[in-house]
């Protein structure tokens, strides 16, 4: 790969967040939405902790039944969407190219400078080594939101998954903290993009072309 | 036309608004007014009259909701495995005494007289005698002690006997390939299941808890017990039994809950 391959890239316009990104990312985000308010509705009908309840304003659905309606409505979201989105992302590359690999030594330098406000966002390109962890942090999570969702759909009928949680009330707990986990990731995920508009742009407009930069040996490697 | 005089506030400006251009369209104002305030209570007469629904229920909301609902019903039954057994307890496991569930409060509980108890069975049988308790008692038993799980989301370990569905079926000489089983019940609870569903081996009409004759609270005499549903498809106190291939509408289903609702 040389310099003027670089830039052939740059001349095809490929963008940071291709159109198909773009759009499963806010297809995800609608769906998002759906599941965690009526799922607050399902968790109010008979509550985990005897502290916690859902204020009625944050949930979907006016009676429990229709918490329920709406959350088997973004499920089939999530799963056309959440399909997709795997099969592009190992097709294209994305995964590999956006994700891998983590430095440790990276990611503690970064958490530092994260901690102290100063992460730099100069290339919206790269992903640093903390949003790296972070993004395959909630894809994991996501799956076991996932594992532990169809586990207390069919306890029965897939009963092999559901024995990985030894009882209804220990997946109904792994699948809410899931969702608590998830949460946390969307309020850092929403904060910081709004702290860096150009990241929130981005994610509508396409952001920055993608040129291969030749100082950047990790990236440089991955395509020889 | 006049505004009324609001209280004072610092988010309304001090002086009141110009009337003026609302007073030269004046006309044109009230026409679309009429026109509107006509249309509008003409089509959400329309439509609370066509559904006999409450309007602020937003019925379109609900038509795609429970057509997916519906959809999920094909999706469930798809992914029913007619032989997979649920996983089955010890009795040491098993809670006494059950727990209640109901569209009204355990105080509210109706006892069923067992002297006159009959259970009606109808619809696509050969034998349509109606069957007294003692007959029902003298049916082989068949014991489970399975998970019960409440669409709210608790659940607990019970143990239930009483004949297997499948034998009673078979017994009054059902067409075992109708559609559904139709249950009604002396509390006007109305439930369906599946005949997959129906013919599981795990399926039975209970008569007694932790080997007791099931108490008033719980559905005495009779009642279904399914390893393969959520609670609420398992009627208790039932009075008639229907096989048929026209679908029989549920008490919850009509509610918005899912007409399936496997686990």
């Amino acid at each position: 790969m040389t310099v003027d391959d670089v830039a052939s890239t740059k001349h095809r316009g490929r963008k940071l967040h291709p159109a198909p990104i773009r759009v499963m990312h806010w297809i995800n985000a609608l769906a998002m939405f759906v599941m965690i308010g009526s799922g607050w509705k399902i968790y109010d009908d008979d509550v985990i902790f005897g502290w916690l309840h859902i204020p009625e304003a944050l949930t979907i659905g006016r009676w429990a039944q229709h918490g329920l309606q709406w959350h088997f409505f973004g499920m089939w979201m999530l799963v056309i969407n959440g399909l997709a989105y795997v099969v592009y992302g190992l097709a294209s590359g994305r995964f590999r190219r956006m994700l891998v690999p983590v430095h440790w030594s990276e990611l503690l330098a970064e958490f530092k400078d994260a901690l102290r406000l100063r992460l730099s966002h100069d290339d919206l390109t790269r992903y640093n080594a903390v949003q790296k962890l972070l993004y395959i942090g909630v894809i994991c999570v996501g799956l076991l939101t996932v594992i532990s969702g169809l586990a207390i759909w069919k306890p029965v009928q897939f009963s092999e998954l559901f024995a990985l949680f030894g009882s209804f009330q220990n997946a109904r707990l792994v699948h809410f903290l899931c969702m608590t986990a998830i949460v946390l990731f969307v309020l850092v995920h929403v904060a910081l993009a709004l702290l860096v508009p150009r990241t929130l742009l981005a994610m509508i407009t396409g952001g920055p072309g993608v040129a291969r930069k030749p100082h950047d040996p990790v990236r440089y490697d991955a395509r020889l | 036309m006049g505004i009324r005089s609001p209280a004072p506030s610092l988010l309304r400006p001090k002086r009141p608004l110009s009337q003026d251009i609302l007073m030269e369209n004046r006309r044109l104002v009230e026409r679309i007014d009429r026109r509107n305030v006509l249309r509008g209570a003409l089509s959400l007469g329309a439509l609370a009259f066509l559904t006999g629904c409450d309007v602020t229920e937003n019925d379109r909301a609900q038509t795609v909701l429970r057509a997916v609902s519906s959809w999920n019903d094909r999706v469930q039954a798809w992914l029913f495995r007619p032989n997979h057994l649920a996983p089955t307890f010890t009795e040491v496991e098993v809670v006494k005494p059950p727990r209640f569930n109901a569209y009204y409060g355990i105080e509210q509980v109706k006892p069923v007289d067992p002297a006159s108890w009959r259970l009606e069975v109808a619809g696509r049988i050969e034998n349509k005698r109606p069957w007294t308790l003692q007959e029902i008692y003298a049916l082989p038993e068949q014991e489970l002690i399975i998970r019960h799980i409440c669409v709210a989301g608790w659940d607990y370990i019970g143990q239930w006997s009483g004949v297997n569905l499948r034998l009673f079926l078979e017994r009054i000489g059902a067409d075992l390939s109708a559609k559904y089983i139709a249950f009604r019940c002396a509390d006007d609870y109305f439930e369906s299941i599946d005949m997959p569903s129906a013919l599981h081996p795990q399926t039975i009409l209970a008569t007694k808890y932790a080997r007791e004759p099931i108490t008033d609270p719980f559905g005495f005499p009779l009642r279904l017990r399914t390893s393969t549903k959520l609670g609420f498809k398992n009627p208790k106190w039932i009075v008639s039994m229907e096989v048929t291939n026209d679908f029989p509408d549920t008490f919850y289903r009509k509610q918005g809950y899912n007409w399936f609702s496997g686990i």
